[in-house]
């Protein structure tokens, strides 16, 4: 047991233990802080993994930027304990068969899969490192990641298209 | 081998002490020359009461602060309220691990490196925790469960989040030239192919500005706008959290000062000499190359305050225009010329 | 707005350069305690009860100072002077009780006009600070010059540079 064990699992206990307080806490700002937490957890896999450039992307894409926005939302909203509205008792079983079904699912299809000769690369892999990333992206996957470009351009025009609309021009302002 | 780790840890421990120390005297004397420089610029003098020249007047303020009472405010929630100048204290101090303060010492037959953690991701590290850097503020600002305060820490969010972009790009240009994230070698390059303010003017300028406005400073502080938002995201805080934050704030100045030093001033390069060959020991040479890294960041961090008290604050709206129709369009601009420049000359 | 002019650049280097002018300029500041700015030789300070040169009191408490004050800030009462009392009041009228309310008073001067015996003048201090109410109304004895001839430092340090007797 050396000190990347001792991490893994802490790690691993982290980010269990803050993605089941996202869904059971109450207050839905709390929720939000505890998915941070997990990212966090993940972030650190990634760094036990030596994949860097991954484990600081995912903090700033996520952790800094997308979650800053479910926090804006959640903390305009003002949701409270009083203002939670009465859920449907279908609504909660159809949630629950549908995350059973994705388990299945996720069981099914790792069961199978070949993972002994496959050990994770701990502390040695390079593949995570921003040159060999970006060598694999604009060459292996090329196309994929093009693709992907252009769909966020697209949404990014809708974006603007959106935000541009207002229903009365004149009080559009410069 | 057990005992080469167990140096290396001490001599981090070390260098990290000394770093978060130095940041802290730094941040608390900033505070010191942020109100030197404001009654300079207009024709006062400043605190000159505590110590000769008001030397001791950092102290007295943290004193003050510390004997303030605290109040959490009873509607907040508790641990947040703790937790947010807490975040913001953290991520402040975290920035400074990547930044390579100097050469090497020699010390005890061995080369000390004076810098944390030379990561191959150095720059976007930086670009993580400052990212990170929004929690303080939105944390403490929602906690206080006061409307000033959360629409502060929405203001100041939505502006961090925006000018991280602009940010981001308009370093890609100087990424393109150097070909590393680590921030050893983009120093490096600096020192032997010149400073990288020559090839970037464009980029520095807006690398600048987005830096004013990540840490929240005139005139982009409008999450403390304290006409339209009385005191901004601390205003339920008192005593030493108070204190916190305002010194977060200090030495986010301070570390992007040092930011900008290391990306486009040559970090702790001398400019038109070959300090190399004056044939005086390593050790002398990293002082010296510390001691002209912190000339360029005390440089910066001034004119920040200069800036400051020359500049009224933008109306919320003019902000982000100026983040996103400007200095987005010009970072891109900047990044496509520099692409276009480099594949012209490799060809 | 022209584009140049839309991304601020050039007129905050103005601005700048306005300010940091200003850095190198002589600093107005006076270092008060220390140091005092030299008053005009018309200042109207806190008032003062005048002596004559034998430490007797002017104030024969004619109530002029009282009417001529626009701020209504004086208040007197007459008492006459006893056998004995002669090495204390002038005349054989004097005040008894005599009060300012300094956070009443304007500092005119009206007062130092209308008197006739030249008992009353507004002195070169000023600034006086209190934890009460109470204590800007100022007494007799707070309005007092010293005595010429017990303290004579005192008095000429309370005359000022304003000595009319």
């Amino acid at each position: 047991m050396n000190i990347t064990h001792v991490l893994f699992w802490f790690l691993s206990v982290l980010a269990l233990f803050s993605a089941l307080m996202v869904i059971t806490s109450r207050n839905p700002v709390h929720s939000v802080l505890w998915l941070i937490v997990t990212f966090f957890a993940i972030s650190g896999h990634y760094i036990l993994l030596n994949a860097q450039f991954l484990a600081i992307v995912n903090i700033i894409v996520y952790a800094g930027a997308i979650m800053v926005l479910f926090l804006f939302v959640i903390m305009l909203m003002n949701l409270n304990k009083s203002t939670e509205p009465k859920k449907n008792r279908w609504l909660q079983w159809a949630g629950a068969i549908a995350g059973l079904c994705l388990l299945l699912v996720l069981v099914a299809a790792l069961k199978d899969t070949e993972i002994k000769g496959q050990a994770a690369q701990v502390n040695e892999g390079e593949i995570g490192l921003i040159k060999n990333l970006g060598k694999e992206l604009f060459s292996t996957y090329v196309v994929p990641f093009e693709i992907s470009s252009i769909l966020f351009l697209s949404a990014m025009v809708g974006a603007v298209v959106i935000g541009k609309a207002s229903p009365n021009p004149s009080e559009g302002r410069a | 081998m057990l005992l080469t780790i167990f140096w290396l840890v001490i001599e981090k421990l070390l260098l990290i002490g000394l770093i978060v120390s130095l940041s802290m005297v730094v941040a608390m004397y900033a505070t010191y020359a942020e109100r030197k420089v404001a009654a300079f610029l207009q024709d006062r003098i400043g605190p000159n009461r505590a110590g000769i020249f008001g030397l001791l007047q950092p102290l007295a303020d943290g004193g003050k602060l510390f004997f303030k009472e605290e109040i959490i405010p009873l509607a907040s929630s508790k641990f947040l309220f703790i937790l947010g100048p807490c975040l913001a204290m953290i991520t402040a101090l975290l920035t400074s691990a990547v930044i390579p303060w100097s050469t090497p010492l020699h010390l005890f037959g061995q080369d000390v490196p004076l810098q944390v953690a030379d990561i191959n991701i150095g720059i976007l590290f930086i670009f993580g925790v400052v990212s990170l850097g929004v929690y303080g503020i939105m944390i403490g600002g929602w906690a206080s469960n006061n409307k000033f305060s959360l629409l502060a820490a929405v203001r100041g969010a939505s502006q961090m989040v925006s000018y991280e972009l602009p940010m981001g790009l308009a370093l890609l240009g100087l990424l393109l030239l150097v070909g590393d994230l680590r921030m050893s070698v983009i120093v490096q390059n600096q020192i032997e192919h010149g400073w990288h303010i020559i090839y970037q003017p464009l980029g520095f300028i807006v690398f600048f500005i987005c830096a004013l406005a990540e840490c929240n400073r005139t005139p982009f502080d409008l999450a403390e706008a304290e006409n339209e938002l009385n005191f901004g995201y601390h205003q339920e805080y008192s005593s030493m959290k108070l204190g916190f934050y305002l010194f977060a704030e200090y030495i986010n100045m301070f570390i992007s000062g040092v930011v900008m030093s290391c990306l486009f001033f040559g970090g702790y390069d001398i400019p038109f000499v070959n300090e190399a060959s004056w044939g005086i020991s390593q050790n002398a040479l990293a002082i010296i190359g510390f001691l002209v890294m912190l000339t360029k960041a005390f440089f910066f961090v001034f004119v920040f305050m200069w800036i400051r008290w020359t500049i009224p604050r933008f109306r919320y709206d003019q902000l982000m225009n100026l983040g996103w129709k400007k200095l987005v369009p010009l970072a891109l601009f900047n990044m496509i010329v520099t692409a276009a420049v480099i594949l012209w000359l490799k060809k | 707005m022209t584009w140049l002019e839309s991304i601020y650049l050039w007129n905050i280097g103005k601005g700048m350069l306005i300010t940091i002018k200003h850095f190198f300029k002589k600093k107005a500041t006076i270092q008060y305690p220390e140091q005092k700015r030299t008053f005009s030789q018309v200042f109207r300070g806190l008032h003062v009860l005048n002596r004559d040169e034998e430490g007797r009191e002017r104030c024969t408490a004619c109530g002029l100072c009282a009417v001529a004050c626009p701020a209504e800030a004086i208040t007197m009462e007459a008492a006459e002077r006893q056998k004995g009392e002669e090495n204390l009041y002038r005349e054989e009228k004097y005040a008894a009780k005599y009060e300012i309310n300094m956070l009443r008073c304007i500092f005119c001067g009206y007062c130092e006009e209308a008197c006739p015996k030249d008992a009353i003048y507004l002195s070169q201090t000023f600034a006086p600070a209190n934890y009460g109410r109470q204590g800007f109304i100022y007494k007799k004895d707070d309005l007092l010059i010293p005595d010429p001839v017990k303290d004579p430092e005192g008095y000429k340090k309370a005359l000022g540079e304003r000595a009319k007797a």
